[in-house]
């Protein structure tokens, strides 16, 4: 049987890397059906990654994509952005690369609004360096470089980048894929910076130091733990705790977007130059 | 030294590094997990979760922020130690000449890793040589043994009051690192013994002399004084590093140099060779010395301070000397190796004809059948008339 994604996909560099078990495979296939359904073309198409399991996504998928180098992936697509707005721009990263060594260009990228879709797999540690604690891991929860449980609180990069300025704002998980996928295909649509964090299982390096520990005990736990924004309005912050809150939890869609803004600006400091050199010529 | 020990351990050359740090206890270690030296760190953080260091253990977000993180400790008066590889390495970049500039005794290991791109996990040297200008004192070591033995000798050299350098020590990634083989340790006392007490000198944290650390002190300051300062207390290095070998030495029954030569007295010809590769080296001049042939070899240890004047005698006499970079110098007469040995060997006469190699990048295979084929090129320019082409010979690249 061949999937229609496997027409995105570069077949000759099969098998993966992920682990069996491993959620990043199934947000990379949703990835790969919203550019389908939204009939993205190849030729105007960029994907940039990162470093880390995640990431390693860029290298499989047949469309133009930049593997670049631990946490850059987003000034990378800026730079691809600026240069050719009518592209769209696609960064896939993960919680260590996004987060942490990154941190700084995600927050930076939400406050410009820059027409990027940033999806962030947060898999909530360090899977390909061996399993150590990362800005998402659960307090309490056991890492290589936490091997007592982890004692710093994490981030809400939902609510991170959203006080940051991005202007789409959601949350899906692996177990609910197909929402996730529409989260990942209104997320492409927005004009503006859109962050999607898809929050994935990692049996190898989390789940096999935590619990659950198995793959399909994992994704139930994940599914037993999401809940609508809606629902999740009704609840008190106690009730809230461990809960994933899923779906659209921010949007903006009257805030300007950073390389439209910037044409026009460059456009009006054109046109004044060009009026200020007329005026010279005429005297 | 009575109470050697004689136990041969089992080990990769990471859990080697770790244990050497283990064995030091510094007061904070930051770090930044990066393939290959992840498991150094790894083996670390369970010592310091055990209670079996005193460290205080700082995971930060990047390796910017590790060596940013033990710059600060070690500007406070701590014995700060960190560890990283390849893109980790060029992260911290910027900070290397803070750390050397600020004159603070950190030790780092570093797993020699190639720089992307393409992105490549596997060995070379690129990312450490990239760093050579950076004021850290630089070891490079060959195997487990030395991984370990450099990381203890580092901690000396580095808080010597003559120098007060940072010092990186190197060992081959994945070749080492994640590869088994022998260690011999001291003990846990002898180590202590033998690296002492830390003194801090100028920390900030002593009310009574407050001080401040890397100002501006502008156009008409005194930059260039600090800067020349750096580079006398790196040449004052050569001898301290001899000097905590020999002590070493005594200690552990392993005797360093600032190189090490290998049936170099009466060689006709020579390779001039980095980390792991010298054992595969060393074989090498053994069967090309079984057939008659006048091999030699030098393992480089030291390569910051760079001991020219050790390296022009010790080589006075042979007629070709190779050298095998495993890192390249873009746009450059050779890799980085080669052009300190060529300079070395300058002002000799007469004047060795020296030869630039490199192999192994990005962590391609060097066989024996590989030194072989450079040992060739070597016997063919000594016998020939002439000096030979100095363009860069590639071992075991593939063919077009």
């Amino acid at each position: 049987m061949t999937l229609e994604i496997e027409q995105l996909l570069h077949r000759e560099r099969l098998p993966h890397i992920w682990c069996a078990g491993c959620g990043v495979g199934i947000v990379a296939g949703a990835f790969l059906r919203a550019v389908l359904d939204l009939g993205l073309k190849r030729e105007n198409t960029v994907v940039v990654s990162g470093i880390g399991c995640s990431s390693r996504a860029a290298g499989y998928i047949d469309l133009n994509t930049v593997h670049a180098i631990h946490g850059r992936a987003l000034p990378v697509a800026t730079g691809i952005k600026m240069a050719r707005p009518e592209f769209t721009v696609i960064v896939l990263t993960g919680d260590g690369d996004g987060a942490a060594i990154g941190g700084n260009h995600l927050i930076h990228s939400c406050r410009r609004n820059i027409d990027l879709t940033c999806i962030l797999f947060n898999n909530q540690i360090y899977g390909m360096t061996g399993g150590q604690f990362s800005p998402t891991t659960e307090p309490g929860d056991i890492a290589t470089t936490a091997p007592y449980g982890q004692f710093e609180p994490p981030f809400d990069l939902c609510r991170l980048a959203e006080a940051a300025g991005a202007t789409f704002v959601a949350r899906g998980t692996a177990a609910n894929i197909r929402q996730t996928e529409k989260l990942i295909k209104q997320g492409i649509q927005h004009c503006g910076f859109s962050f999607i964090e898809a929050v994935v299982p990692c049996p190898t390096e989390y789940g096999r130091r935590n619990k659950p520990a198995k793959a399909v005990d994992m994704l139930e736990a994940e599914r037993a733990r999401s809940i609508s924004k809606t629902k999740a309005a009704r609840l008190s912050p106690e009730e809230l705790r461990d809960k994933i809150v899923t779906g659209v939890l921010y949007e903006d869609t009257q805030k300007p977007e950073f390389q439209r803004t910037y044409a026009e600006v460059s456009a009006g400091v054109r046109a004044q130059v060009g009026r200020r050199f007329a005026e010279e010529d005429e005297k | 030294m009575s109470g050697q020990n004689t136990e041969t351990l089992a080990v990769t050359g990471n859990e080697a590094a770790a244990e050497a740090m283990r064995q030091i206890d510094p007061d904070v270690v930051c770090a930044y997990p990066i393939t290959p030296q992840t498991e150094v760190v790894q083996l670390y953080a369970q010592m310091v979760a055990d209670g079996k260091v005193s460290s205080e253990f700082v995971t930060v977000e990047s390796e910017h922020s590790a060596m940013s993180a033990v710059i600060g400790a070690a500007a406070g008066g701590a014995r700060t130690m960190t560890a990283t590889s390849s893109q980790g390495f060029a992260l911290m970049w910027e900070l290397l000449f803070v750390a050397s500039s600020y004159r603070l005794p950190i030790v780092m290991t570093t797993v020699n890793r190639a720089l992307s791109g393409p992105i490549n996990i596997h060995c070379d040297h690129s990312d450490s040589m990239g760093g050579r200008d950076s004021g850290w004192i630089q070891l490079y070591g060959e195997n487990h043994q030395q991984a370990y033995d450099n990381c203890i000798q580092a901690v000396r050299i580095a808080e010597h009051l003559e120098v007060r350098l940072p010092v990186m020590h190197m060992y081959d990634g994945y070749v080492i690192s994640g590869a088994i083989g022998p260690l011999v340790m001291l003990s846990d006392d002898q180590v202590q013994d033998f690296i002492g007490p830390f003194t801090a000198v100028n920390p900030l944290l002593d009310p009574k002399r407050p001080v401040t650390v890397g100002p501006f002190d502008g156009l008409h300051g005194w930059y260039f004084e600090h800067k020349v300062a750096q580079n006398r207390a790196m040449d004052r290095a050569l001898k301290v590093i001899q000097d905590v070998a020999d002590e070493y030495g005594e200690l552990s029954g392993r005797h360093y140099g600032l190189f090490e030569p290998y049936r170099l007295d009466d060689a006709e010809i020579a390779i001039v060779v980095v980390g792991s590769t010298a054992g595969t080296t060393r074989l090498v001049v053994d069967k090309l010395r079984a057939k008659g042939v006048k091999a030699g070899m030098i393992r480089m240890r030291v390569f910051r301070p760079f001991p020219h004047a050790a390296y022009a005698s010790a080589l006075e006499h042979v007629k070709v000397v190779g050298v095998l970079d495993r890192a390249d110098s873009f746009g450059a007469q050779g890799g980085p190796l080669f052009l300190e040995i060529r300079a070395a060997l300058y002002d000799n006469d007469p004047r060795p004809q020296v030869l630039p190699f490199i192999y192994g990048l990005g962590g391609r295979d060097i066989f024996p059948d590989n030194i072989e084929q450079a040992f060739a090129v070597l016997e063919k320019a000594a016998q020939e008339k002439g000096r030979t082409s100095t363009g860069r010979r590639y071992l075991n690249l593939r063919e077009d």
